[in-house]
């Protein structure tokens, strides 16, 4: 019979275990790296640079089902090399399919209509992404353009171990590494992300989300890619966990230089690490300001919706009113 | 009015692995009161027992030791007293995709709690359903009824699972994380729908979240967990501008907040950005 | 988990208007195959010779009046034929509605009420399950002279409720979790009740396909169970035929007409069943529906950008 026997409903408290950072976990992140705030992060020490290295233009994706669906309408935007563009919006956006596209991972029914994407590489060669197929976008994959998936967290392999995911990262794209060159890299990854490199033996289940996490960065970083994509990398973690990841992908950037697009819905955590913000709606983007524009002078009215959507928590409430209304502020 | 007290709630799980057994403390002496009109906010992470506290509110689990006590009394648990109690105190779910049965229609879902609470008969059902819809704000009633789970949209689904909670009349709601699950610009509109049902019906509300600023904004009274324990307690304001507890200025620290994120605003200075006067002139703090 | 259905999700939803989305051309297939062999088991004997009017003209292939020839006595093959369908069908849907019913016992009741009775069905369920099934059906067909319709019904589905038992428990156990059979009893709704209205109709696509499954696995066995002789005496079923088939020589003969016709069907009969649980499972699982259309609407697009 070919129907799958679901798993049985697990007791509450297996989840509440699985989410438990263990003293080990917190001892390690907390060890192998100091802690740099955010703030800190920004401003005139950043690898923010005015060169390019993405150019989109006029991209647009569509769902080829009948009646044909607009996924994408006309994006344009120019990415510049070590910049975070924060890529907001709701869901149905298109935010997630635009990400896809831009490196050509979409899938049938899935069509770029028009458009152009264009890599500026650092060897000073462009690169038509469009134009990549078979070996040359594999070889262009992961190595150029590294993407995080969204729901990452579940993407590790759960009955090999990490060292061998990483491995194969390498032997995939690098043939000519020898099994100790693998290793050692593989061991500087995780250090480089925060996680204990002795820790590489270890399954998907015996690391904490955090953990997990932060080793699908350190997949995604094996080659030294020069742009980063981020679709919704913290969104099933704890708020702390959240931060320290958030403070990760930011020291990455600050010390490898990677450009980074960021997928959320969550604005004001873009807001706290964008240089940029663009604001999609129903397959537009909207708006793209400087994330200080957007915050104190959002031009589209969708833009301040969302940003309203969002009470302070040591200002006032915003839209969020909780005596003293009508009936239409309720719908 | 009508109050929900917790006096000193343990809930121990046995956990079974093989021939191993463990014990899981998810709730650790939990105490607090709802009472009406007045909304308590229980925040935590995932792990941190607040879900564990809202089945053992709603009697899909019980304590292993502690009690609950409905205006002063014992909370029945078996037959007769346990549908009193369903009269008095319902839930809202967190999933709105997960607490509607795709197979029913959404007249379903209502007809079932009016019926058995004696809110309504047989002849009366459809219409007492169709005003509970009207009152969630799902207009026109009519087309609702008939509609299933999967025809509407995320925000429109809690807000039918918010009718079906009040179908009974209930006097306290526990909200399970109400809003986690929808777009965020849904999320207002469905709290300040559970706000204006609160004021209205003078409920005792207790209200579970992760997310610190509508707890802020929402709730009279903030409860902070932390595996299983109440670490901090107090009145709303007063938790998040001073808090206590490590754990509390923890989450307050990692929440985002651009607003009062320094660095943000000397950029936003630095650019010359136009901005709001009282925030202008804050250079350090 | 976000709210409104991506794009993606949308899209193909659309596309499914057109028709309404279960028809697709594995079902339709499967099902023109089993309706026709059903319309043949119900309605052929009424218009075919007598099955078991013998005759001296011995093994003839297919002529104008024995369109399918005549067995080794002279019957004709069709009759035969005709009845034999009856004769497995109706063996084969008293046997998948008993597994049907123990199955949802054993699996449902024990997966809700938990505790004690959940271990003990599920314990019974495994041994039943361990049990060899065709040893056990030999010994029991063997034991016993006079084996009539509902014996050997009974004997088949004994061995072949357990497996869809243990799938129905875990799927019970699944949705029992599930807020809205939680939001369920919080509403007061009873046991029994959400058992029969909230659980059930939930369950349907597995029961269903279980119910397919068990179909053809009890056709099956009735035809290996008749083939080593130990089947019903007295019915004509596909296995009897093919027992008669082989015990007349017929392969040796060259006989073909007597035993590839039944054994055609059962292959027919088998192939259309699968194909319908293969659709029935596109249900539970709408990916497996959507994947190869949406490749072949992209490819089309594609094309006709290229020619425009």
């Amino acid at each position: 019979m070919s129907t799958r026997t679901p798993d049985p409903a697990s007791a509450p408290a297996a989840d509440a275990a699985d989410h438990h950072p263990s003293a080990a976990d917190l001892a390690a992140s907390a060890a192998n790296r100091e802690l740099v705030d955010i703030e800190d992060l920004r401003g005139d020490d950043s690898p923010l640079s005015q060169e390019p290295v993405l150019t989109v233009r006029d991209l647009s994706i569509e769902y080829e089902v009948d009646p044909p669906v607009r996924a994408v309408r006309s994006a344009s935007f120019q990415l510049r090399r070590g910049e975070v563009l924060g890529l907001a919006g709701e869901s149905g956006c298109g935010k997630t399919t635009l990400a896809y596209g831009l490196n050509q991972l979409h899938r049938p029914p899935a069509r770029i209509v028009e458009g152009s994407v264009t890599f500026h590489g650092q060897d000073g060669h462009d690169v038509d992404v469009l134009a990549l197929h078979g070996a040359d976008l594999r070889a262009f994959h992961w190595s150029r353009i590294a993407m995080v998936f969204q729901g990452a967290m579940n993407s590790l392999n759960p009955v090999i171990s990490v060292r061998a995911q990483l491995d194969d990262v390498f032997t995939t794209h690098r043939p000519d590494m020898s099994k100790a060159e693998r290793l050692s890299r593989s061991r500087e990854l995780l250090d480089l992300v925060g996680v204990d490199p002795d820790r590489i033996g270890a399954f998907a289940h015996e690391l904490s989300g955090g953990m997990r996490q932060r080793v699908m960065i350190a997949m995604a970083l094996a080659l030294d890619p020069e742009l980063m994509i981020m679709d919704e990398p913290t969104t099933a973690l704890d708020v702390v966990v959240q931060r320290e990841i958030l403070q990760e992908i930011l020291r990455l950037r600050h010390e490898l230089g990677f450009a980074v697009i960021f997928i959320t819905h969550d604005l004001p955590m873009l807001l706290e690490i964008s240089d940029r913000i663009a604001v999609m709606r129903a397959g537009r983007i909207v708006e793209l300001e400087t994330a200080e524009e957007l915050y104190f002078a959002p031009k589209h009215p969708y833009t301040r919706t969302l940003l309203g959507s969002f009470p302070s928590l040591t200002g006032d409430a915003g839209d969020f009113i909780r005596a003293g209304y009508s009936d239409e502020e309720t719908r | 009015m009508t109050t929900l007290t917790a006096q000193n709630i343990h809930k121990t799980y046995l956990l079974r692995s093989g021939l191993r057994f463990s014990k899981l403390q998810a709730v650790k002496d939990v105490s607090f009161e709802l009472t009406a009109g007045r909304t308590v906010a229980l925040v935590g992470q995932s792990g941190s027992g607040k879900s564990t506290i809202a089945k053992l509110l709603m009697q899909l689990e019980h304590p292993t030791s502690g009690q609950l006590l409905l205006d002063g009394k014992p909370i029945g648990r078996r037959g007769a007293a346990l549908t009193a109690y369903r009269d008095d105190v319902q839930m809202v779910f967190q999933d709105p995709f997960a607490s509607l049965n795709p197979f029913h229609s959404i007249g379903h879902h209502l007809r079932r709690p009016l019926l058995l609470h004696g809110k309504a008969t047989a002849k009366t059902v459809d219409a007492r359903a169709a005003e509970l819809l009207e009152r969630v704000n799902l207009s026109p009633a009519a087309s609702f009824l008939e509609r299933r789970p999967h025809e509407l949209s995320g925000g429109q689904r809690q807000r039918v699972a918010i009718a079906r909670a009040l179908a009974p009349g209930p006097k306290v709601l526990v909200a399970d994380e109400p809003v986690s699950m929808l777009d965020v610009s849904v999320r207002l509109g469905v709290l300040n729908l559970l706000a204006r049902l609160q004021r209205e019906e003078q409920l005792a509300m207790l209200y579970i979240t992760h997310d610190l600023a509508t707890a802020r904004h929402f709730s009279d009274e903030i409860l902070v967990m932390y595996k299983g324990e109440v670490v901090e307690r107090g009145a709303a304001d007063d938790v998040i501008l001073n808090p206590q507890a490590e754990f509390t200025r923890t989450l307050l620290k990692a929440a985002p907040e651009p607003g009062t994120n320094q660095r943000f605003l000397a950029e936003a200075r630095r650019r010359g950005v136009p901005m709001p006067d009282h925030l202008a002139h804050r250079e350090d703090q | 988990m976000t709210t409104k259905p991506t794009t993606a999700a949308m899209a193909v939803s659309a596309q499914r208007r057109r028709l309404p989305g279960f028809l697709t051309p594995t079902l339709m297939v499967g099902g023109g195959i089993v309706v026709l062999i059903t319309l043949f088991g119900l309605v052929a004997p009424f218009f075919v010779a007598d099955p078991n009017a013998v005759d001296n003209m011995g093994m003839q292939p297919p002529s104008a009046q024995h369109w399918l020839g005549t067995t080794q006595t002279g019957q004709d093959v069709l009759a035969q034929l005709a009845w034999a369908t009856r004769g497995s069908l109706t063996v084969g849907v008293i046997v998948a509605v008993m597994a049907l019913f123990l199955s949802a016992f054993f699996g449902i009741l024990g997966g809700y009420l938990g505790g004690w009775l959940d271990e003990a069905f599920s314990l019974f369920t495994n041994v039943v399950l361990i049990l060899p099934g065709l040893p056990l059906m030999i010994v029991i067909g063997s034991y016993v002279e006079q084996r009539g319709l509902i014996l050997i019904a009974v004997v088949l589905a004994i061995t072949s409720w357990a497996a869809s038992a243990r799938v129905l428990r875990s799927q019970t156990l699944s949705i029992r979790g599930r807020d809205y059979v939680q939001a369920s009893k919080i509403a007061g709704e009873r046991a029994w009740r959400i058992i029969a209205v909230e659980i059930l109709p939930n369950l349907l696509p597995v029961m269903s396909s279980s119910f397919v499954f068990a179909l053809v696995t009890a056709i099956l066995g009735e035809a290996g169970l008749s083939f080593i002789g130990l089947g019903v005496v007295g019915t004509h079923t596909w296995g009897s035929m093919l027992f008669y088939a082989q015990n007349g020589q017929a392969l040796t003969l060259g006989g073909w007409w007597w035993f590839v016709p039944p054994g055609a069907m059962i292959a027919a009969l088998g192939a259309g069943l699968s194909l319908i649980n293969f659709s029935i499972d596109g249900i539970i699982n709408p990916r497996l529906r959507t994947a190869p259309a949406a490749a072949r609407t992209a490819r089309h697009a594609q094309k006709e950008a290229a020619a425009a």
